[in-house]
């Protein structure tokens, strides 16, 4: 199945009853997906909008009035849902977003890159908001990780974003579906469901006083402490006895992975730490690891963005190597297993010096 | 273990469904791929190709961009494929159309005449198929007798009425390629 498809059927199976979409590759399967599916379960809506604004817009409507809401994009298309995702975070409004990044700026082409990091960890849209991002490094983990964010959404009532990338989209991968444990009821006080025998509510992020607005922003960066704390995702691979960590994420973790592979078998000691949340990062399992080591080598399908992070969390500790490959060109584990070990042995000449 | 190959040929040749189904029939044996189409600017009549990759372990990377095997339906995909295959790399040709006079010296050719097998079955459709069935012959990629068996499974539904005439194209290549 491809990584679309699977993070489609997955969505339907968490219980998202509401798709809204428009068009763009490397994500359309995605789309086509959920519009054969969900009108299978009771209550599917599917609707191909006119405009991405439109559909994120529907979602912050369907969010509002209680249902699991999911729209989906890459690049172009989810630079315009921006505004609406600031609308659901001010909102307080619970939400999936997939973003399967494509090269860029601008229009840019449809093959796999990692361009949108930034945007994507830093809130994307105007004000002072966060939202959770889960970068998937397989098609298995694209299912699994999509029954995360729904849980996440509601938990935190703030839109998630899974990251991914065109490559882990288009690809085709065995994937099983666990079958959804019964879901958790999440209150649902804020939701808009008529107000017969009950005070009315209203959901809107225009509060003109100031003090109003400071406190909103004060009880919403509570809110994303509590996910810095609580929420924080990596896997590490052989770093146990490496002198070398490798920090990727997404397919580009992948590509690494079969590079370190390479190494161990040439004696290279290098290990790898995958973010799977990019926000919250994790800062602490890199700080602990540069008691260990001082070599960190992040490799992006960009020209560097979540190395602003890896800088963040060694605080000036280490030496931080570079790989980048952006525009959607995909390195193979050859090509940065050669990278690595000329780095490695760079670093191993200094030192004796 | 680590296979990969690279399906290419015309669109509408069936090269993506080629690929998909070695990709399944390797899945359903228990083994670890991954299927990655090409992708964009592709139409009918343009080139299209795919890549799978079957393994014993985890893959790390869906691309191949030295491939031990490469199948090639046309002769755009014959020049662009053969260039990149691994030294002593096999590359199963569809001879009707494809002139391998130029072919690389370290390379294993086969050659298979698609168009003038499927003319004995009374379909163009299913060369793609006697494609198939010589690819596994001379490549052991997956069990031939495996795909045989769980040719409905692997297909889907919608292939149903067409197993009896891919079961023969198959068997056709298959038997075309000698030891």
């Amino acid at each position: 199945m491809s990584g679309n498809s699977a993070v489609g059927e997955a969505a339907v199976l968490a219980g998202c009853t509401a798709y809204f979409g428009y068009p763009i590759t490397p994500q359309n399967e995605l789309t086509e997906h959920m519009a054969k599916r969900i009108v299978e379960v009771p209550g599917g809506v599917f609707i191909q909008s006119e405009s991405e604004i439109a559909a994120i817009n529907m979602v912050l409507g369907a969010s509002a009035a209680g249902a699991r809401a999911m729209t989906s994009s890459s690049g172009p298309g989810i630079s315009l849902k921006q505004e609406g995702i600031s609308y659901l975070a001010a909102d307080e409004l619970p939400a999936v977003i997939v973003n399967m990044m494509r090269g860029g700026p601008g229009m840019g082409n449809i093959s796999p890159a990692q361009s949108d990091y930034l945007q994507a960890t830093r809130g994307g849209g105007h004000g002072d908001y966060r939202t959770i991002v889960l970068a998937p490094a397989s098609v298995q983990e694209a299912a699994d990780l999509v029954y995360v964010a729904f849980d996440l959404a509601d938990t935190y009532r703030n839109p998630v974003v899974i990251l991914g990338d065109g490559m882990l989209g288009q690809m085709m991968e065995p994937v099983t579906f666990t079958t959804a444990a019964p879901r958790k009821e999440y209150p649902k006080e804020y939701v808009l469901s008529g107000a017969s025998g009950r005070p009315s509510r209203m959901i809107r992020s225009l509060l003109f006083d100031t003090k109003e607005e400071e406190e909103h922003n004060w009880k919403l960066f509570r809110k994303y402490q509590l996910m810095e704390h609580n929420e924080v995702r990596y896997e590490t691979f052989l770093l146990d006895d490496a002198d070398m960590a490798v920090l990727a994420y997404g397919i580009a973790a992948r590509i690494a992975k079969g590079a370190i592979k390479r190494l161990r078998q040439e004696g290279l000691k290098v290990g790898l730490i995958r973010p799977i949340t990019l926000w919250p990062f994790p800062m602490k399992i890199i700080q602990e690891t540069a008691k260990q080591l001082g070599d960190f080598f992040v490799f992006e399908m960009s020209t560097g963005q979540m190395i602003e992070d890896v800088k963040l969390a060694l605080e000036g500790k280490g030496h931080i190597h570079f790989y980048g490959r952006p525009g959607g060109v995909i390195p193979t584990p050859v090509e940065l297993s050669r990278i690595i070990a000329r780095h490695c042995y760079q670093s191993q000449r200094s030192k004796k010096r | 273990m680590l296979i990969r190959t690279i399906f290419s040929g015309f669109g509408g040749q069936g090269v993506l469904s080629m690929g998909y189904t070695v990709a399944n029939t390797a899945m359903l044996e228990g083994k670890y791929v991954t299927y990655l189409p090409s992708y964009g600017v592709e139409v009918r009549g343009g080139t299209a190709n795919c890549t799978v990759v079957v393994s014993d372990e985890e893959i790390a990377s869906p691309v191949a961009s030295d491939p031990e095997f490469v199948v090639v339906m046309n002769q755009p995909s014959f020049f662009r494929f053969q260039s990149i295959l691994q030294s002593g790399g096999l590359i199963c040709v569809n001879s009707s159309i494809v002139d391998t006079s130029c072919a690389r010296g370290d390379i294993e050719v086969v050659v298979v005449p698609t168009s003038e097998l499927a003319e004995k079955l009374g379909t163009i459709k299913v060369a793609n198929m006697i494609m198939m069935g010589a690819f596994i012959k001379a490549s052991n990629i997956v069990s031939f007798d495996f795909l045989m068996k769980h040719m409905a499974e692997i297909l889907g539904e919608g292939k149903a009425k067409l197993t009896k005439v891919n079961r023969e194209a198959l068997q056709l290549g298959f038997d075309y390629v000698k030891e």
